[in-house]
């Protein structure tokens, strides 16, 4: 039983990481029938981004350091808020330079341009900071000595739910974002009639900018969380993780937020638990033919609409 | 100073003369016809004259000012509207949402003012929805206001396009064949929008139209297209009699 609440917990941390990063990928196919195949490795940037922002960070604000003191938790804060807004430009850079020349262009192009780009950028981040993998810095020092939270006699890490509830938060955040605002409507409005939008006033190319930077921003934020479980940053992390989480977008549907979301917790689940139940290195191979057999069933995702190539003028 | 006015306006697809030297000039309040066969390029002058593309040559003057080069959102924002021919609505999106969605350009609120939910957002966005609420209301929708517009009958999806393009505040309003598909109920009814709309806001109106009744009661002055060019124009008893656009309507008469 104590170890059923483990998985659960971990099945959950990594459910956050495959959800935020889910987003963007979904996001940005529903505003521009477009799969940023670059988004994995704007993830891995972002945790670059976290990296230089967290130990800058550290330096100035940490007690007993810097020069103004900050709480630890204020600083994590501003570590998150920083590489979002940080990586938030480098999603639109790529949307810029990469896809924008490309809108009306066959989709495949924009595919392998979005496989290039994301070459690109692994191999500008080995040339700049070499092979050797990066320690990223402990934001929350003391935390893991701290008295540990426990549900039911089973030991939760602080962590854990830290990066769970801090995930959790930024998902509504979007959410409300994307219903209550112009742009959000905006944006709901471009995935179900692309040409129309600029027709009532909405510039076009405003709403791509921003959609592509809200996707990089929830990377930017997933990658500081997940260094902060996994702090060895290297040039490809991003590959594997940037998968997953795209398969995270098909099996909620793409261009949903809400299947991203749901659909990147249960690819956890899926994981965690093929693991515990088989050997764990079959884990993939199991939890991806799952995710095959309910795609079989459900070829357009948990809440995908069926998308025809619609008309643009 | 005519509030639109089109100059010599050709466009070219790759070898393809689209619609050759098209000159057009209307008056504030004043309601136009465009009529032609199918293909003759109506859809085109509409989408040269809203930004879509751009034409090969001539200049398009709204207010004065060229247009010609300025981005469809930026023209649509100056107080150009438009509806489509196949109806171009966002499924999924609330009726009201739709006509909010059309404020976009009347709302100058920034991410700052989203995020922290400032007075200003709150009283902008409370406009927005006012005047979308009047829209619905004059359009006679606004019991379905919280509907998807999948859900509604074609008439009435109509009826949300128009409210849609009335909410960017069109001094001008382009209307593509706001009866396709209707049957002749509907299309009365669509005529009755049509001049209420007129008659509440005064902008000028440019119509595409098959239906010659529609167009002979609505318009003042019509143009006929066929194969890009403008082979008439002048009020519509003139073009109803004229053999040129007959011959174009009916094929060439046959002396009996």
């Amino acid at each position: 039983m104590t170890a059923f609440f483990q998985n659960v917990v971990n099945a959950l941390q990594w459910g956050s990481f495959y959800a935020l990063i889910a987003l963007g990928y979904s996001m940005v196919y529903g505003v521009l029938l477009l799969f940023n195949f670059a988004h994995g490795d704007i993830f891995m940037v972002g945790a670059y981004i976290g990296f230089f922002v967290a130990t800058a960070f550290l330096a100035l604000f940490a007690s007993g350091v810097g020069l103004i003191a900050l709480p630890s938790w204020a600083v994590l804060t501003l570590v998150i808020l920083a590489t979002m807004f940080l990586t938030s430009f480098v999603g639109m850079a790529v949307e810029r330079i990469g896809y924008r020349p490309l809108r009306n262009a066959p989709r495949a192009s924009a595919a392998i341009t979005g496989l290039m780009i994301g070459i690109i950028l692994e191999t500008a981040v080995l040339a700049m900071f070499g092979a050797q993998r990066m320690k990223f810095p402990d934001l929350l020092p003391g935390l893991s000595s701290a008295a540990q939270p426990t549900f039911g006699g089973v030991i939760i890490s602080w962590q854990k739910v830290l990066i769970v509830g801090v995930a959790i938060v930024l998902m509504l955040l979007l959410q409300w974002f994307v219903s209550n605002t112009k742009w959000g409507m905006a944006m709901r409005a471009m995935a179900f009639d692309f040409a129309a939008v600029p027709l009532m006033g909405v510039p076009l190319n405003r709403i791509a900018s921003l959609t592509f930077a809200l996707g990089s921003a929830l990377a930017g934020a997933a990658a500081v969380l997940y260094s902060m479980a996994y702090p060895v940053l290297d040039p490809y992390m991003g590959i594997t993780v940037g998968w997953k989480a795209f398969v995270a977008a098909i099996l909620g549907g793409r261009g949903s937020i809400k299947g991203a979301a749901i659909a990147g917790f249960m690819l956890g689940f899926i994981e965690i638990f093929s693991a515990t139940i088989f050997p764990s290195t079959y884990r993939d191979l199991i939890a991806y033919s799952i995710i095959l057999i309910i795609l079989v069933f459900r070829p357009h995702g948990l809440f995908g609409e069926e998308h025809t190539a619609r008309l643009r003028l | 100073m005519p509030l639109l006015e089109v100059k010599h306006m050709t466009h070219y697809f790759g070898g393809l003369r689209a619609v050759h030297d098209f000159n057009l000039s209307i008056e504030k309040g004043e309601i136009r016809g465009l009529i032609g066969p199918n293909g003759a390029g109506k859809s085109t002058v509409f989408n040269l004259i809203t930004g879509i593309y751009r034409p090969t040559e001539g200049d398009v003057l709204f207010k004065g000012q060229s247009i010609v080069g300025k981005h469809p959102y930026q023209i649509a924002a100056m107080g150009l509207g438009r509806t489509f021919q196949n109806l171009r609505l966002w499924r999924h999106m609330t009726v009201l949402e739709h006509v909010k969605m059309a404020r976009y350009s009347k709302l100058t609120y920034g991410l700052f003012g989203a995020f922290f939910d400032t007075r200003k957002r709150r009283r902008e966005e409370a406009e927005a929805e006012a005047v979308a609420r009047e829209l619905l209301d004059l359009l006679g929708v606004h019991n379905v206001a919280h509907e998807l517009v999948t859900n509604l009958p074609y008439g009435m999806q109509r009826r949300v396009e128009m409210a849609r393009a009335l909410a960017v505040e069109p001094e001008i309003l382009f209307l593509d064949e706001p009866t396709a598909g209707m049957n002749p109920e509907e299309l009365v009814e669509m005529m009755e929008v049509i001049r209420q709309v007129h008659a509440e806001f005064g902008m000028a109106i440019f119509l595409i139209e098959h239906r010659m009744k529609f167009v002979m009661e609505l318009c003042e002055r019509i143009q006929t297209l066929v194969f890009g060019e403008v082979i008439a124009e002048g009020a519509p008893e003139e073009i109803q009699n004229n053999p040129k656009v007959i011959e174009a309507y009916l094929g060439e008469e046959v002396e009996t």
